[in-house]
């Protein structure tokens, strides 16, 4: 962090979406620090529970997995990622609260992000579906999901669009 | 009793066998505040040569002589969130450290356009 940022004010987005749908990716993308992320490899038991079918993810985020950007000399910018298992949600209120914004990564082979954005239409937290095309796939026509961004994670651009995007979509929605 | 007279190694360098809830003494608020949120940014306001403290809270004011979140505090010293927030209320109490809480939406949930517009103008810029 610059050192002229003694007097800076934190601002938060969050990044939520299903297991494995690239939060981690993304916030790496677009973060002037290396993530800061917590991983721990799932057990034999937690194996039975996430649905990992069609992904090679062998571990998964349950910690706070953040990033951060210094917008300006006065304002820095923290992406906190929720982690997608269902057994962590506890903590996605915690974590939102005070967030002006949120990206609902969706993992194109599977369309999962259901409960990111029932949590975030329930909070009126202003959102922006963004669809993560693997490897350059999108296994569904974009007439399916046109009202959502797509995005690689890994592309720094797309990061730096998708941010961008739910901006402007919150400032759509301001008073 | 103050805090600092229950800090474990408070006497001694040696590494602490105290596990980090027992450095809060269970605590999981600070006086009567509200629990800081994860990215409220830390500034030392004390000099690193400056007081004696120990263990986590002389490592809070050490690594905050450039600002921290309480995240990357939390990631950085590697001690539980719940337990940085308490150390550092308490640490901000004691006129150590001070806490740029974040500008983030009203009460009733709105959220101010020009703090928007300058998040845009910052992303644009990148």
């Amino acid at each position: 962090m610059r050192d002229d940022v003694a007097g800076a004010m934190p601002v938060k987005l969050v990044v939520c979406g299903g297991y494995g749908s690239g939060k981690t990716t993304f916030v790496g993308a677009i973060s002037e620090i290396v993530p800061i992320t917590t991983e721990a490899p799932l057990t034999e038991m937690s194996l039975g529970v996430d649905d990992g079918t069609g992904t090679t993810k062998t571990a998964t985020t349950v910690a706070l997995d953040f990033g951060r950007i210094s917008l300006d000399s006065g304002l820095v910018l923290y992406l906190f990622g929720l982690s997608g298992q269902p057994r962590f949600r506890f903590s996605w209120a915690e974590v939102t609260k005070g967030a002006i914004g949120a990206v609902v990564l969706v993992d194109s082979r599977r369309l999962d992000g259901f409960a990111s954005v029932d949590f975030c239409e329930a909070r009126s937290i202003p959102f922006v579906v963004a669809v993560n095309r693997f490897d350059g796939s999108l296994s569904h026509t974009l007439d399916a999901v046109r009202e959502a961004l797509v995005l690689d994670a890994r592309s720094r651009a797309d990061a730096k669009g998708t941010l961008i995007s739910l901006t402007l979509h919150a400032l759509s929605t301001a008073i | 009793m103050t805090p600092s007279d229950l800090d474990p190694g408070a006497e001694d360098d040696g590494p602490s066998l105290v596990r980090p809830y027992a450095l809060v003494r269970g605590r999981t608020r600070s006086g009567t505040t509200d629990a800081l949120p994860v990215e409220a940014i830390i500034v030392s306001d004390a000099d690193v040569d400056g007081p004696s403290l120990a263990l986590e809270r002389q490592a809070i004011v050490r690594l905050c002589q450039r600002p921290h979140s309480v995240a990357e505090v939390s990631a950085l010293l590697n001690v539980p969130v719940g337990v940085i927030r308490v150390l550092v209320a308490d640490l901000a109490g004691e006129g150590f450290v001070h806490v740029n809480l974040p500008l983030g939406p009203r009460a009733d949930g709105s959220v101010d356009r020009v703090l928007l517009e300058r998040v845009l103008a910052g992303l644009e810029a990148m």
